[in-house]
């Protein structure tokens, strides 16, 4: 049964449940929002059942706290802690082994998928944060081969943001709140006298034969406008705003000013604000063998920019002071990521916002800077 | 996996030689047939097998690719374990990378070389290119400083090429010996007196940050233009292929669009504290 690729089809709860299970008859490895530890986070799901059902999120500077909803939506919250950067890019990854024998040595790497992944509830500054990642990874000279076995053929299930989260600032970096590219499905949660739906737009082949095999009626005008409504309304309600379109100017001519010297009075230097970003790719590389020496091993991890050793050169590190590092971070993800990698390297979902133990907000830094630096 | 860049191949050292205090020179041969053909500037990453990986230039001749040679002073885990390496045993070996000297802008021009102790090292492979093709070039010049006498790099060679008449050097160490009879001073005081016209020169500098500050201004003093300075610089590097952010220098990644870059483009980002 084809779907014509603009018709909107309305999908119920049933059926989203059947899409979900179809997913996981063809052998993907699902994963989804889910309910765990006092966060929404990222976890493999085997039902709607394991879905954050009337759950919803408060975010602010440094704060986060889970809060019930009056209603039963699936998708009632802004985004949480973890990105889908744990799957594709994950944090702790063996690139290869060696062993000795005699005199030989082999090295072997092992980058094949092991699995397919199908993700589901990915918001739209979350596309783009995949997008951006495959543009590291993929579209330079050379490709890691490890990222692409975990991307490739990976499925992505949107949702179009019905909540703005209190630090989500994505309608002023265009990236949000509605999925417009790179997904496979975006669903829309309708949730009115009607019942409780989701309105279902195909982006490629795989996300039309799904849905295709997805229970469903077409939508009605009613309801297209419904969920147009829904999604226009989110972006009227950011929890924060930054004017993006001079940044990397801006901060470039800034480098000098003395509001680095304040927030680096303020941070940590404890690098969660990189963990959080599903942007933010560093790793660093460990080396370990066994006692004999026979068998050695490269891993690598996330890593931070704002750690000492980052930049260590022999003789001592080119960012000695948290200052430079906050810099180097901040002018990174605004600036110069446009002249390494062609784009914003923030998508402005808010989470370094709400997950920094002080509160520091990347959106107030960039205003105290405009307000009083070199224009 | 063939296209993973991040596998080393497997490499056995054939000849190792002192070079300097702390320096030797690895001449190694990749088990299976040669690496990619390098440009001359271009850097490999190098494993010593459980201790870890460092960013290490090829010093030898890139028309001779198959005889693949490093220069490396110990200085920490990774290096030193490097140099202890004897005849016969196994590091791993993952390159070439980056983008190397102008070598093609060259030609028909004054090539004047500004190196710093070890800095000489990478600029090896650019000086083999010239004095192979020593016609198409105009003068060249080398101008070598090293903090003393006993650091003076390839030393054998030097004494060599000034026996030909094609090419200027001048030494200078930062401090004498009773033994030493040449300069004393840093590198940048030889600029005034080198032959070379600064209007049509090509300049390539290596050595440590603030001797190519300090490098590229006498140059500018002097005459050249930025667009005709070129610069190696270092920052750590964990991946060599623009993968894992640890060499940026602000827009730039060093391993994917240097290690060499032009002057105009570092001017300004240089001078940056902590940049
Ligand atoms: C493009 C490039 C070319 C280089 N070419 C040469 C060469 O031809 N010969 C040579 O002897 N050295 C060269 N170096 C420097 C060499 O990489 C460092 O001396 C080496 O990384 C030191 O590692 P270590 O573990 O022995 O010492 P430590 O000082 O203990 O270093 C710890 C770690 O910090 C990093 N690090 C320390 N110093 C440097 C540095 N200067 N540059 C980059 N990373 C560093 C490395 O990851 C290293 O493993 C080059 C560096 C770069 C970036
Ligand atoms: S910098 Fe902050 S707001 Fe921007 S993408 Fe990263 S975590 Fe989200
Ligand atoms: S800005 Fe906040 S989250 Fe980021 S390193 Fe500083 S204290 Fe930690
Ligand atoms: S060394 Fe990893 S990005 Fe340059």
């Amino acid at each position: 049964m084809p779907t014509d690729a603009d018709q909107l089809l309305a999908v119920t709860l049933d059926g989203l449940s059947g899409l979900i299970a179809a997913l996981i008859r063809r052998g993907y490895r699902v994963a989804g929002p889910t309910v765990r530890d006092g966060i929404i986070g990222y976890d493999e799901i085997a039902s709607l059942e394991d879905l954050p059902r009337g759950w919803s999120d408060e975010q602010r500077g440094g704060h986060y706290r889970l809060v019930r909803r009056d209603d039963e939506a699936l998708f009632g919250y802004a985004v949480g802690p973890h990105s889908w950067k744990r799957y594709l890019h994950p944090p702790l990854l063996q690139l290869w082994r060696a062993r000795r024998n005699g005199d030989a040595t082999a090295l072997e790497s092992d980058p094949r998928p092991r699995e397919r992944f199908a993700f589901i509830g990915v918001r739209s500054c979350e596309l783009h944060a995949i997008a951006i990642q495959d543009e590291v990874f993929l579209r330079g000279r050379h490709a890691d081969p490890h990222y692409r076995a975990r991307r490739d053929g990976a499925v992505l299930i949107a949702v179009n943001c019905a909540v703005a989260g209190g630090t989500c600032f994505c309608a002023s970096m265009k990236t949000g709140p509605r999925a417009t590219a790179g997904f496979d499905i975006a669903l829309t949660e309708l949730i009115t006298d009607e019942g409780h739906l989701f309105l279902a737009a195909s982006g490629t082949d795989i996300g039309r034969e799904l849905l295709a095999q997805t229970p469903h009626r077409n939508a009605t005008p009613e309801q297209a406008a419904t969920a147009e409504k829904i999604v226009d309304r989110t972006a009227q309600r950011m929890g924060r705003q930054m004017r993006s379109d001079d940044l990397h100017d801006l901060l470039l001519r800034n480098l000098d000013h003395p509001r680095w010297s304040e927030v680096a009075d303020r941070c940590l230097s404890c690098g969660n604000c990189t963990m959080v970003c599903p942007t933010c790719f560093c790793t660093a590389v460990e080396d370990s063998s066994d006692l004999t020496g026979a068998e050695v091993s490269r891993s690598r991890r996330w890593d931070s920019c704002f750690s000492v050793d980052f930049s260590y050169l022999h003789g001592g590190s080119v960012r000695q002071s948290v200052r430079s590092r906050y810099r180097q971070w901040m002018t990174h993800k605004l600036a110069t990521w446009h002249d390494q990698f062609g784009s914003s390297g923030c998508v402005g979902c808010g989470r370094c916002i709400t997950w920094c133990p002080v509160g520091i907000d990347i959106t107030e830094e960039v205003r105290a800077i405009r307000e009083s630096g070199h224009s | 996996m063939a296209d993973d860049p991040m596998l080393p191949r497997v490499a056995r050292v054939r000849r190792r030689r002192r070079d300097g205090p702390q320096v030797w020179t690895l001449e190694t041969e990749p088990e299976g047939g040669s690496l990619a053909a390098f440009a001359a500037g271009q850097f490999n990453m190098l494993t010593a097998f459980g201790v870890g990986e460092v960013p290490i230039s090829v010093s030898g001749d890139p028309a001779e690719p198959g005889r693949l040679l490093h220069t490396i002073r110990a200085v920490g885990p990774v290096s030193t374990a490097l140099t202890r390496l004897e005849a016969g045993a196994a590091l791993g070996i993952r390159g070439p990378f980056g983008a190397g000297w102008p070598m093609s802008e060259a030609a028909g021009r004054d090539v004047v070389i500004v190196a710093g102790g070890l800095g000489l090292a990478p600029l090896r492979p650019a000086l083999y290119r010239l004095l192979a093709e020593r016609p198409r070039y105009g003068r060249i010049v080398l101008l070598y400083g090293t903090r003393g006498p006993e650091e003076i790099l390839f030393r054998r060679e030097i004494e060599s090429w000034r026996r030909r008449l094609d090419i200027d050097i001048e030494v200078t160490v930062d401090h004498a010996t009773a033994a030493w009879h040449g300069h004393v001073g840093v590198v940048t005081t030889l600029l005034a007196r080198a032959g070379f016209d600064p209007h049509q020169a090509l300049a390539l500098v290596c050595g440590p940050e603030i001797m190519m500050r300090f490098a590229a201004a006498a140059l500018g003093e002097a005459g050249v233009a930025d667009e005709a300075i070129w610069l190696a610089v270092e920052r750590n590097m964990k991946c060599g292929i623009g993968h894992c952010g640890h060499c940026q220098l602000g827009p730039v990644l060093v391993c994917r669009d240097g290690p060499v870059f032009r002057y105009d483009r570092l001017r300004t980002l240089l001078p940056v504290k902590e940049m």
